[in-house]
């Protein structure tokens, strides 16, 4: 085959604009929000809990959580004298209509609120096949529900059960930190409306927040630290029996 | 000096290779999203779709703009730590159109006793009542102004 100079002529647009479509990328820029300054976490203070059940009605309205399913969630522990290692926990409907009064008396009791923990080395990230569960720059763990084929891999990984699998949309789901609210600059639909305090949004690379002081002078613990996944869910007061 | 005298396989082979690598770099431009890799080794779309997300509850401090005067009583009394949304629900739609979305007042009869009914797990000093014994079925605001629930005897004001 040869070709001839105004053949070559005309082909050359042609690679022209094949090769901008290479190049083409980097869509522009999307808020003034930068990831980068952020390191999100959060400080949950199980001594002030009353496990009302608002921040898990909040989340639900705030993310359209399907009934049934959650994305935060509060447990009743109750731990009989020394069986440390067997409390009874309940948790009817997650705890979105508060508790009624325990029937098991005496003891320990208390309320522990959950959820996802945004780990530094997630578990759920590391066993998705698709690469659809991903690490913002920002410290948060989201998927991408386009590359989500539902595998469920990512929920049986998850060791603290903080996925679920979306009975419509049928792609793996769990808590996003109110990404579209903390991009925002507000707080997240739970620590907005939990009424006693006991959730606070925490932004570790922010030297002005309260945070930093708080870890210094409490007692805190994160859940399940033996695993060594980097939860930044901080619990004041958490008791040795919770799982 | 020998010249090599089949040099026309070298370049059908050459061509052949040129060609593949064009149509892997084709390929691979239009299968991947414009996005992928923006942020990190996922899509930078994904992550705005996320964003895009519209806010349900407005946060107290869009509240506090418009009712200063709730917000004034509010910061003396036991309640000021909890968020005006805690008990009106989500109110970002009326944030942003007042006129003609209007909140629906909470119903007090559920609302006092989801945090305040007694439990044995709640903390202790935090107040708890008994619903039955306590108010005798009279409604809480009767007694106790919810935005600053002193006790204020013979009603509320």
């Amino acid at each position: 085959m040869t070709l001839n100079r105004r053949q070559i002529l005309m082909l050359l647009p042609a690679a022209a604009v094949a090769w901008e479509y290479v190049l083409a990328g980097t869509p522009e820029e999307a808020s003034n929000y930068k990831s980068s300054e952020h390191w999100w976490g959060m400080l949950l203070d199980i001594t002030k809990c009353i496990g009302c059940g608002s921040c898990v009605r909040a989340c639900q309205m705030e993310n359209d959580v399907p009934d049934g399913y959650f994305r935060t969630w509060v447990e009743r522990y109750h731990v009989s004298d020394w069986k440390i290692e067997n409390p009874v926990v309940d948790s009817p409907n997650g705890g979105k209509d508060g508790f009624p009064q325990s029937e098991l008396k005496g003891g320990k009791n208390f309320f522990v609120p959950k959820l996802c923990n945004h780990c530094v080395d997630s578990p759920c990230t590391q066993v998705c096949p698709v690469g659809a569960t991903f690490h913002t720059a920002d410290g948060v763990v989201l998927i991408d529900y386009n590359y989500c084929l539902g595998c469920r891999y990512c929920i049986q990984a998850c060791p603290y059960g903080c996925r679920f699998f979306h009975p419509t949309r049928h792609t793996a789901e769990k808590c996003t930190l109110c990404y579209h609210r903390i991009s925002k600059g507000l707080t997240t639909a739970c620590c907005e409306n939990c009424p006693t305090g006991a959730r606070q949004l925490a932004d570790l690379k922010n030297p002005k927040d309260p945070i930093h002081e708080y870890l210094k002078t409490h007692a805190v613990q994160v859940l399940k630290p033996h695993l060594a996944t980097g939860a930044k869910m901080f619990y004041n007061g958490l008791d040795g029996s919770v799982r | 000096m020998s010249k090599y005298k089949d040099s026309a396989h070298l370049i059908r082979l050459a061509g052949v290779f040129l060609f593949g690598a064009v149509v892997f770099v084709a390929v691979r431009a239009a299968v991947i999203p414009k996005s992928f890799g923006q942020y990190g080794p996922y899509r930078g779309d994904a992550l705005r779709e996320i964003m895009a997300r519209p806010v349900a509850y407005a946060g107290h401090e869009v509240c506090e703009g418009c009712h200063p005067d709730v917000a004034e009583t509010k910061a003396k009394g036991v309640h000021a730590h909890v968020n005006c949304e805690a008990c009106h629900g989500p109110q970002a739609k009326h944030a942003e159109d007042p006129g003609t979305v209007k909140p629906v007042l909470p119903d007090v009869a559920k609302l006092c006793v989801r945090c305040h009914s007694e439990n044995i797990a709640k903390p202790n000093g935090f107040p708890q009542v008994n619903v039955k014994e306590h108010a005798d079925g009279q409604a809480c605001n009767t007694c106790h102004q919810p935005h600053s629930p002193a006790f204020v005897a013979g009603g509320k004001k």
